[in-house]
């Protein structure tokens, strides 16, 4: 046995074990959320979250677990350690997507029914502001610093580039039909808006709202009209850019400086949002129609597990450590 | 190239200096016609107009970004109104005409309008106006009948019910949808084993005894049919399709203009974020969502879409844009939505509808085409005799 253990971290090439994470999945189907465990990759609680729950989220510093409860119009806060709900934050209609200030708080929440961005002060329980923006409101990232919030819109199909003092529009971006979710790099030099139905990920100038490049998408014998790009998530040194890639149930891996397609990985059925463990180890896909989560190990570039979770697994995130 | 230099630019907040102004019309004509068979279909005043308000309030959002500015005005008229209410939207300075009309009043208002009119089919299925009586000034939005009788070919080839009991009215839109179902079941393999005509006696809507008589008239009227595996209903004049289900003599699946039916949309359509579209739609109208009401919303979207890609309102660019290569209209059918460039016709999915759900959507799994699994849908271009856009630009 320990013999085994041994091989198999050497194997891995970690001279520690990795660290064990609390995986969290909203179900957005199951009206749950699963909770796993990284070491083991087993599911080690399920508790309920409200109907249709789908945007998931933690504090940066693990205590408190938002997930947006989208047919209750409102998001419900858990205990990340006893699974609890202790208290709900007005969230306007619909919830969605939200992110998080890098600080913990505020928290934006895009209201897709009715067009507007919600904040919500997380501590107080009040809102902030309503920021209106285009029709279908989705995506939602914010810029290292905290001073940039970017929305995207489903049916205007741009990047509202949104300031988080003022709450004033600055700038917009087209980009392709149907943007879905836009993703910062960590030095906030790039952001990435991924466009479900135009089949693109837009790279975009933060600073200037420029689109740089392109990012298509192309595997032989799947129907190009499958290839959906969704979640999007990129390392921290911004080398490797992961993108879901919806009903083709695969997720390319994009090469962060050439804007190349290195590899494309088959994963569940649908896969949706994606999220990194703390140590950029493990990377976890949701896939809505499978009812499962494909883990990635993302350095060997092969996914090494799948693992059922509740139904229709929507958004997922990670704890910190 | 011209979407990536756009695309380029930044947008600013404030008002660009090449903010345009897009007022559109939308012209339906209401035939003079007996109440549907069933109450649910009963036509609501404003068929069409809430799909266009919908579009337009859609276009407004994001044209605020811009700066560009939509408006949309509604027109109803009778049959006999039809051209003089054409002449005064055109006087009334309309270049942009979202029409719901059939074939005789869309050809004789595309032939009207002065040079530098876009109108936008949002209601006639006619193949003919996809062929031969194409103009090049019409986009079709509405679905050709062999887009949808195709669609349900493919479904019923999928399912290996290739035996068709086909029963056609006796109307000529009802022959015209027939043959488009002969020509569906050749293109794919369907043999209609079976053809009958139920020919409109002027005969009974449902009433007290009228639900009596169907049970038997019926049963009766679909007797010692050849053993077939579905029945295939054209029925364009809602005569009698609606009583076919559950009521044939042979235990068999009804579809076409009852049961199965192939739409542009359906108020429980929900996949690909179907749902927020209903709902928008739900809470300006407070009724569901019909077929007028999608086509004229994806009318005018693809005139937004157009405005917004090319910052032009000119209704030459606007034509030459959705026509183009760069074009593509997000619709909630999951793939993007282009025009055949060769005879005016938006390509798109069509739902297969129970009338509760959406049992499926075609084009189905396998059907192949070497520019799009869209164009297995409908008269392709070897087919069509559209010579107004010149063959398209391949």
């Amino acid at each position: 046995m320990i013999g085994r253990l041994g091989i198999a971290a050497l194997l891995i090439g970690a001279a520690v074990p990795a660290q064990a994470y609390k995986v969290f999945v909203s179900n957005e189907r199951g009206n749950t959320v699963s909770v796993l465990d990284s070491a083991t990759w087993e599911v080690i609680a399920e508790f309920p979250a409200g109907n249709r729950p789908r945007g998931i989220t933690i504090a940066p510093d693990g205590s408190e677990l938002y997930v947006a409860s989208s047919d209750d119009d409102m998001v419900r806060v858990f205990d990340p350690e006893t699974y609890e709900e202790t208290h709900t934050l007005p969230s306007g209609p619909d919830p969605e997507l939200f992110v998080l200030h890098p600080s913990g708080n505020p928290l934006y929440i895009a209201n897709e029914d009715d067009n507007l961005v919600t904040v919500t002060d997380v501590k107080t329980g009040q809102i902030l502001g309503e920021i209106p923006v285009g029709v279908e409101p989705e995506g939602m990232g914010i810029s290292p610093d905290g001073r940039t919030l970017v929305n995207t819109s489903e049916t205007t199909n741009m990047a509202h580039f949104i300031d988080t003092e003022t709450f004033e529009i600055t700038q917009n971006t087209l980009v392709d039909q149907r943007p879905r979710v836009a993703q910062f790099t960590a030095d906030g030099k790039l952001l990435y808006v991924s466009s479900e139905i135009g089949g693109t990920v837009s790279v975009i100038d933060p600073a200037t709202g420029e689109v740089l490049h392109r990012i298509g998408f192309e595997v032989p014998g799947i129907q190009p009209e499958l290839l959906q790009p969704v979640g999007v998530r990129v390392t921290q040194d911004g080398s490797r850019v992961f993108v879901a890639l919806g009903p083709s149930n695969r997720i390319a891996v994009v090469d962060g400086a050439s804007w190349e397609v290195l590899d494309y990985l088959l994963v569940g059925q649908r896969v949706w949002q994606l999220a990194f463990t703390p140590d950029e180890k493990y990377l976890i896909t949701t896939n809505g129609n499978s009812n499962d989560v494909s883990i990635v190990d993302v350095a060997g570039n092969e996914v090494v597990r799948s693992v059922q979770v509740g139904q229709q697994p929507w958004g997922v995130v990670v704890a910190p450590e | 190239m011209l979407r990536a230099l756009l695309a380029s630019c930044v947008l600013a907040g404030a008002s660009p200096a090449w903010a345009v102004e897009v007022p559109a019309a939308v012209l339906r004509v209401d035939y003079p016609e007996l109440l549907p068979i069933s109450r649910l279909d009963l036509p609501p005043e404003d068929l069409g107009f809430a799909g266009a308000a919908l579009a337009t309030e859609d276009n407004q959002t994001t044209g605020a970004f811009l700066g560009n500015t939509f408006t949309v005005h509604d027109v109803a008229v009778e049959p006999e109104g039809a051209q003089a209410a054409l002449d005064q939207l055109v006087a009334d300075g309309y270049r942009v005409i979202v029409v719901l009309a059939r074939h005789d009043e869309l050809l004789s208002f595309a032939d009207a309008v002065p040079e530098g009119t876009l109108l936008l089919n949002a209601r006639a299925s006619d193949e003919s106006l996809r062929s031969e009586d194409c103009r090049a000034n019409v986009l079709h939005v509405a679905p050709s009948d062999r887009m949808l009788t195709d669609a349900l070919a493919q479904f019923l080839i999928w399912k290996r019910w290739d035996r068709w009991f086909l029963i056609h009215g006796s109307h000529p839109e009802d022959l015209a949808l027939a043959e488009a179902y002969e020509a569906s079941a050749e293109k794919f393999g369907g043999r209609i084993v079976e053809e009958r005509e139920f020919e409109d006696r002027g005969g009974a809507r449902v009433t007290d005894t009228g639900q009596a008589q169907v049970q038997q008239q019926i049963a009766v009227f679909t007797q010692d049919a050849s053993r077939h595996d579905v029945v295939v209903a054209a029925d364009a004049s809602d005569v009698f399709a609606a009583y076919l289900p559950y009521q044939t003599w042979d235990p068999a699946p009804v579809a076409g203009s009852a049961g199965l039916r192939p739409l542009s949309w359906h108020p429980a359509h929900e996949s690909w974020g179907a749902t927020q579209m209903q709902n928008r739609f739900e809470e300006l109208a407070g009724r569901p969502m019909r077929e007028e009401d999608y086509q004229a919303w994806l009318a005018l979207r693809v005139v937004g879409e157009a405005v917004t890609r090319t910052q032009s309102a000119d209704p030459e660019a606007i034509r030459d844009y959705a026509l183009g290569p760069d074009f593509e209209v997000a619709a909630f059918k999951g793939q993007p939505l282009t025009f055949r460039d060769w005879n005016g016709q938006l390509r798109q999915p069509i739902l297969l509808a129970d009338g509760r759900i959406t049992v499926s959507v075609s084009p189905q799994e396998g059907f192949l085409h070497q520019v799009s699994p869209l164009d297995t849908l409908g008269l392709d271009r070897p087919e069509s005799a559209c010579t107004a856009f010149e063959g398209g630009q391949e």
